[in-house]
């Protein structure tokens, strides 16, 4: 074998371990974001599991207040309802979630007018449990935004963008409040 | 420089000062082997130093616990410290640590194991009564960024090579004293180059262990800057640091041997950051940089 015949081989052989490097890295970050995203769901069932509980202690207090139960009640069900499958088919399930969190605020919102319901062991339990899960939430969310942006900033660099767009490796979303997001955006508003 | 650019000059200046020290360790094994023709000493320091420290690496978990008294933290007792760190560990992607807690009025709080799986997280009470949430978070984030920069393994090497060095410098040096084994060799040129090696061993454990310090310091700086990269809120791991800075009477079991562990120095405010250690002199010496600094860092990029 001539000289050239060696170095020629060698340059494939290398080519070919970096292809097959790229294209295992690129799965991995994938998958990585993938279970990120699902890890999101884990949080989300958290504060589903708890919202029962609140209303029920805050019924106690303030039968009243059909108002909020209802809404509570009914952004759960909406928010357990809506689709989570990947990013990209999510803008329903992202508004859902902030829903029922508007809802949640108002619930605790009205809650301040009922001082024995605020001295109340279980509800200042399940207080602090719920704004627990929220901060998961948050954690959860972040999380997942760093392996996407992990994820995408491989895929848009060179020559990672080669490997890319040779096997169809796509982009992924950010979690992101959406513009028109208002119900999240807003400041709970309380009236009596 | 922004935050994303402290991080990477921090784990550059890491390497420069890890490769400077592999250099120093090189020529000292180098300039014994030739002293004595025989790689003896290099090999029995070197595995001396090895097994001494990889024993303290493993077990570390264990072993800086008992060291300062620990007690398991509960959820329900501290759910505060409980809640920060199981969040902050689902930020940055590591598995829960196990929480303790040391009972000491004086604030601190240290991460150690020997890796993510093993990972120990301690405050003191002092720390958790005189911390608001946010500043927990940011001590907190500063410790799981030890575990995930993975200093404590870093830090083992570091003492691992420096005492290598002090040991071969003190095995040459008893080895002088008492007149063994050295090479046959006569002439001038040669006596330079033995007063050389010999000067040179002398001051090598000094080298080492200044090298050691400045690798702990840099590493402090990281932790603080992956702290706020993981908070996204520089300012409370700021306002921690003030208050450390200000609590000045050192813990009660404070030790040298795992004072680079701590958030800030165990030995007290003033012993790293107080009035009497901005000297460089004071600089040098310690593990930790001055609190001062560490603040300078954390907000500059915002002013």
């Amino acid at each position: 074998m001539s000289t050239t015949t060696i170095v020629l081989l060698a340059l494939v052989a290398i080519i070919v371990l970096w292809v097959v490097f790229a294209f295992n890295r690129l799965v991995l970050l994938t998958n990585r974001a993938k279970e990120a995203w699902a890890d999101i769901a884990v949080q989300l069932k958290r504060r589903y599991d708890l919202i029962p509980n609140l209303v029920e202690t805050v019924k106690g207090y303030a039968a009243h207040e059909s108002s909020a139960f209802e809404n509570v009640t009914k952004a759960r069900a909406a928010a357990m309802g809506a689709s989570s499958s990947m990013p990209g088919s999510t803008a329903d399930k992202v508004q859902a979630e902030n829903q029922l969190s508007g809802a949640l605020k108002t619930l605790f919102a009205v809650s301040e007018a009922y001082p024995d319901l605020k001295a109340n062991q279980n509800f200042l339990q399940l207080q602090q449990e719920l704004g627990d899960t929220e901060d998961k939430i948050q954690a959860a969310r972040r999380f997942y935004n760093t392996t996407v942006m992990a994820l995408n900033t491989t895929i848009q660099s060179f020559p990672g963008n080669i490997i890319a767009s040779l096997f169809g490796f796509s982009l992924m979303d950010l979690f992101e409040l959406a513009e028109s997001d208002k119900a999240a955006n807003e400041p709970v508003k309380v009236q009596f | 420089m922004d935050l994303y650019q402290q991080r990477a000059s921090n784990i550059r200046r890491t390497w420069a000062l890890v490769l400077g020290f592999v250099v120093v360790v090189m020529a000292v094994g180098y300039a014994i082997s030739w002293y004595y023709g025989d790689p003896a000493i290099i090999v029995i320091a070197a595995a001396i130093a090895i097994a001494t420290n990889f024993y303290a690496y493993w077990s570390s978990d264990r072993l800086v616990l008992s060291l300062n008294h620990a007690r398991p933290a509960s959820r329900q007792e501290f759910f505060d410290f409980y809640t920060v760190t199981e969040n902050l560990a689902m930020t940055a992607g590591l598995p829960m640590p196990k929480l303790y807690v040391v009972d000491d009025p004086a604030p601190n709080a240290f991460a150690t194991g020997r890796d993510e799986a093993h990972a120990v997280v301690a405050a003191t009470t002092g720390l958790l009564a005189m911390m608001s949430r946010s500043e927990l978070e940011g001590v907190i984030a500063h410790e799981l960024s030890h575990i995930k920069n993975n200093d404590i393994l870093l830090m083992t090497v570091a003492v691992v090579l420096a005492g290598f060095i002090a040991l071969v410098a003190d095995i040459f040096l008893r080895m002088s004293f008492w007149g063994g084994g050295r090479r046959d060799d006569s002439g001038k040129g040669n006596a330079l180059f033995v007063v050389l090696a010999i000067v040179g061993i002398i001051l090598a454990p000094l080298a080492a262990k200044l090298i050691q310090l400045a690798i702990s310091r840099r590493r402090e700086f990281l932790a603080d800057a992956s702290s706020a990269l993981l908070t996204r809120y520089p300012e409370g791991l700021a306002s921690a640091l003030e208050k450390l800075g200000s609590y000045t009477a050192p813990m009660r079991s404070a030790n040298l041997a795992t004072a680079h562990l701590f958030i800030g120095d165990p030995f007290g405010a003033s012993a790293s950051g107080g009035k009497g250690s901005s000297g460089w002199m004071g600089k040098l010496f310690s593990t930790h940089p001055p609190i001062p600094d560490r603040i300078k860092a954390l907000l500059a990029p915002q002013a």
